[in-house]
């Protein structure tokens, strides 16, 4: 007892040397958010200081933080003071919800899902597309090498795994059993399962790795443009899966940290036109229908459908899929456990 | 519990032992014990049978198997070419030796994730060393081969700064003495010098091998991440961790430790009997 | 009487000792060996990065360091060396002291305790503080209470460094000081010398070299570290990213130069700690061997 005691006060004392000075000169917003988004909020937050400045005439700081979208909702969980999250998935969103960190029906308190851009899964391929990869079902022939990142450690290999699954349904004499089947086969063509998006890239584009690489779309059209556009080609495939990447204020934390206003209106102005064009300027899909037709080379027509629609949720496929001992599971070990 | 410690033989000359261990155990303590503590209780949880049944998964006992497999290759490995490296560094002269010294603490100063980067650069067949090994069939970067590499260029160094300083500290007489002897210079290395670096030897070969099975970094990338095949024990925490089954990373996490404290255990004890010998 | 072959590390063998050389042919395989081994495992993977680094020239290189993120991490991974290498020296040598010096029950247990930082993952390490000192922790409620923050702060990342960086100087100093025996010290208490002046004449001067490469070990794994702090760090940009974190926010934006550039500067960071103790060896190593006659 004595000894925990004295354990506390010592902790107690490097706490107290090391408590960062608390003197707020501008407000400052954290915007925790996941790998693909550095560039759109970079761009996106210069305006929006300005926008904010000139409405209200305060400056605020803005701060990001990146890293996989299950990563930083845990960190925020764990105590990382975000005052907005942006993440990949409305499934680590509701993870904080869970926790009481955001109230529940988060979801329904902004436009379009709270989904202010969109996204969905392509295919890249070497240049010329040699192999002739024009579909799912192309992706599990002989020889092919296919390029995803591990379900389990990566937000957006979820939904390229989800969008194939919807694929094989949507079949004629499509079943659960046979959807199974034809994922776990893809899974039988990956020779490399990164961690992450970005290094799942890099394996396919600096490495040379694999024949065709699940993307979404805005990570493949980056990755051409920045990367060169003479190495790879974009591949849609008949059938997808619409990506919604969510937004959502922290209540928890913008009440101790008072930030609530800003934190509010920086989400809401995301649906502007003036945002959303830097949206599709960085290649996620546009909301606002004006602005994504005028894009539309850049984002040809997909059928899409929705994870609402084909697995019931995002929870509802998180459990059944990706959980341990879920279908993922069963898929990656033939008779286990 | 400070009872344990108390000297075993006739109390030594020297001052400082209280406070010196005092403070080592308090310092150790607020550190490592504490932070330790709260992942071994972590577990609780999951009830002692909920933990086995996570530990015995195949999918983690396969990933153990990897990483305490690949990790003592790696420091076998290290063992024999860190000693020579040491060595010539203390003993020989040649143009360029204080770069080479220099060179060796580069795995400590460059991080991790780059060196994994850098490795799966050389090592991908289209890199500099991969062009040259993926004709012949050998294929390194993402299979368990390329854990083996990065886990050798992470621990090399440990073997060779624990062997250095004492190699350089040996005294030359005792050589001397056994060539003048009659020892030919094979049995003073064998007899005279080996047994004096072999202390440090083993500490060198315990810390890199304890490194080596922790390594993170620098293995995700080159290792190709197949579950069953070359999926490393710590990127299975992360997957826990990724859905949130804190218990469950935390049980990987301490089996791997139990089995890193009995192996660093076991080597300690070893050195331990050597020198009482 | 140890004190002539306390020769620097680069001061050559004594020519008169031919008797306990070995012959000319192993000595140029045991250095070509060790060359090789060198080369194919060090040297390559450090070319690699600088190759990168210079691929869009210097200017790019440069480029890359300038920004006030590149800079401010650059900062941060300074002041957390800063903190993290005193405090695990400090405890280096009183472990050492006690270890090395004294025989007692439990000392390889104790031992073992020090080098369990290096067998525990980098992520591992990282967890065990949000464990601590995440909002969910042991401590979680009265930090958040209290406004107080650890994790995903500076302390958070000191802590994390502390615990990686843990056991290289007593690692560095115990076999070192156990070869050295007792000796020494027991004459200098014989001759009158009380136990502080017994430390500062002869024993740290003896453990002198072991010392700095201790330190210098934990100097450069403090700034490289990346595992444990990417836990604890929560990565906000400009914030809370060391040096090798910004590696990898440069790496995941495609921009190789950059993360290159950065990761180069680490590396030569550590070269350059390294020269100043091979300058300070040779500058010093005669006048320091001599004054202990």
């Amino acid at each position: 007892m004595l000894r925990s005691a004295s354990i506390a006060l010592a902790v107690a004392g490097i706490v107290a040397a090391f408590a960062p000075a608390q003197s707020h000169a501008d407000r400052m917003l954290l915007n925790v958010s996941y790998d693909p988004t550095r560039e759109f909020y970079q761009d996106y937050n210069a305006v929006f200081v300005k926008h904010w400045k000139d409405t209200t005439g305060e400056t605020v700081t803005l701060r990001m933080s990146h890293g996989g979208s299950g990563k930083q909702a845990r960190s925020v969980i764990d105590g990382l003071p975000a005052d907005v999250v942006t993440l990949a998935l409305a499934g680590d969103v509701e993870e904080l919800a869970k926790r009481d960190l955001i109230k529940s029906g988060w979801q329904a308190r902004l436009p379009d899902n709270s989904a202010p851009y969109t996204s969905t899964i392509v295919f890249l391929v070497r240049k010329g597309n040699p192999k002739n990869i024009k579909d799912w079902p192309d992706l599990v022939r002989d020889g092919i090498q296919v390029i995803t990142p591990n379900p389990k450690t990566s937000g957006g290999a979820r939904w390229n795994y989800l969008a194939a699954w919807g694929y094989a349904l949507k079949q004629p004499g499509g079943t659960p059993e046979t959807a199974k089947a034809f994922v776990g086969q893809i899974y039988r063509h990956v020779p490399v399962l990164d961690a992450g998006a970005r290094a799942a890239t890099n394996t396919f584009v600096q490495r040379k790795i694999g024949d065709v690489f699940l993307s979404w779309e805005n990570e493949a059209l980056l990755a051409i443009k920045e990367l060169g556009p003479g190495e790879v080609d974009i591949v849609i495939p008949s059938v997808s899966i619409l990506a919604e990447p969510s937004v959502a204020v922290v209540d928890a934390n913008v009440d101790r940290s008072k930030t609530r206003d800003l934190a509010e209106a920086y989400l809401k102005f995301l649906y502007t036109p003036e945002s959303q064009e830097i949206v599709a300027k960085h290649f996620f899909r546009p909301r606002n229908a004006d602005i994504l037709a005028r894009h539309r080379e850049l984002f040809p027509p997909v059928a899409l459908f929705t994870i609402d629609a084909v697995f019931g949720g995002w929870e509802k496929a998180q459990d059944e899929h990706f959980a341990d001992g879920g279908i993922y599971d069963q898929i990656y070990q033939p008779g286990g456990r | 519990m400070f009872a344990r410690f108390l000297p075993r033989r006739a109390p030594s000359v020297l001052p400082g032992f209280g406070p010196a261990l005092g403070f080592a155990l308090a310092y150790l303590s607020i550190i490592v014990l504490m932070p330790l503590a709260a992942l071994v209780l972590r577990p609780a949880e999951l009830g002692f049978s909920g933990f086995i049944a996570v530990v015995t998964q195949p999918r983690v006992l396969a990933a153990l198997r990897l990483s305490f497999g690949a990790s003592l290759i790696a420091t076998s490995v290290n063992a024999v070419f860190g000693l020579i490296v040491a060595w010539v560094l203390v003993r020989y002269n040649f143009p360029g030796k204080r770069i080479v010294d220099a060179l060796v603490d580069l795995p400590f100063a460059l991080p991790t994730a780059v060196a994994g980067v850098a490795l799966t650069a050389l090592y991908a067949p289209n890199g500099w060393i991969g062009r040259i090994l993926h004709p012949l069939g050998i294929e390194v970067a993402f299979t368990p081969i390329g854990v083996v590499v990065a886990l050798v260029f992470i621990g090399l160094p440990f073997v060779v700064r624990t062997v250095q300083p004492v190699l350089q500290d040996l005294d030359r007489e005792v050589e001397e003495a056994a060539a003048s002897l009659g020892a030919s210079r094979w049995q003073t290395i064998v007899r005279v010098i080996l047994p004096a670096i072999l202390p440090a030897l083993l500490t060198g070969f315990a810390l890199a091998l304890a490194r080596g099975v922790g390594e993170y970094g620098s293995v995700i990338f080159i290792a190709g991440n197949m579950p069953l095949v070359s999926e490393i024990a710590p990127l299975l925490i992360v997957i826990k961790l990724e859905q949130y089954d804190y218990a469950g990373a935390a049980a990987v996490g301490v089996a791997m430790l139990s089995i890193s404290f009995v192996m660093l255990l076991v080597l300690n004890l070893l050195q331990r009997w050597h020198r009482g010998r | 009487m140890a004190a002539e072959t306390k020769a620097p590390a680069s001061g050559p063998a004594p020519a008169s000792a031919a008797a306990i050389d070995e012959p000319a042919w192993v000595r140029r395989l045991l250095i070509a060996v060790g060359l090789v081994f060198i080369g194919l495992f060090l040297v390559l993977p450090l070319v690699a990065v600088f190759v990168e680094a210079l691929s869009n020239g210097i200017g790019a290189y440069l480029a890359a360091l300038r920004p006030p993120d590149a800079l401010a991490a650059i900062r941060l991974t300074l002041l957390v060396a800063a903190i993290a290498v005193p405090c695990n020296l400090i405890f280096g040598v009183v472990a050492a002291w006690a270890i090395a010096k004294f025989e007692f029950t439990g000392r390889s247990l104790l031992i073992t305790f020090i080098d369990l930082p290096f067998s525990v993952s980098p992520v591992i390490s990282g967890l065990v503080y949000v464990l601590l000192f995440g909002a969910h922790g042991w401590f979680g409620p009265w930090l958040v209470a209290n406004n107080v923050q650890i994790i995903f702060a500076v302390p958070g990342i000191v802590l994390a460094t502390i615990f990686v960086t843990f056991p290289f100087v007593a690692r560095e100093l115990i076999p070192l000081m156990q070869e050295q025996g007792t000796e020494e010290e027991e004459a200098a208490l014989s001759l009158g010398a009380n136990g502080w002046q017994t430390f500062w004449r002869v024993t740290l001067p003896n453990i002198k070299w072991g010392l700095l490469y201790g330190v210098l070990l934990s100097n450069a794994r403090a700034m490289g570290e990346f595992g444990a702090v990417s836990v604890v760090s929560g990565h906000i940009r400009g914030l809370t990213n060391t040096m090798p974190l910004h590696v990898e926010i440069l790496y995941n934006e495609y921009n190789f130069v950059g993360a290159f550039a950065v990761a180069s500067l680490l590396a030569l960071l550590a070269l350059v700690t390294l020269v100043l103790k091979s300058l300070l060896e040779w500058r010093f190593g005669h006048e320091l061997a001599a004054s202990r006659h």
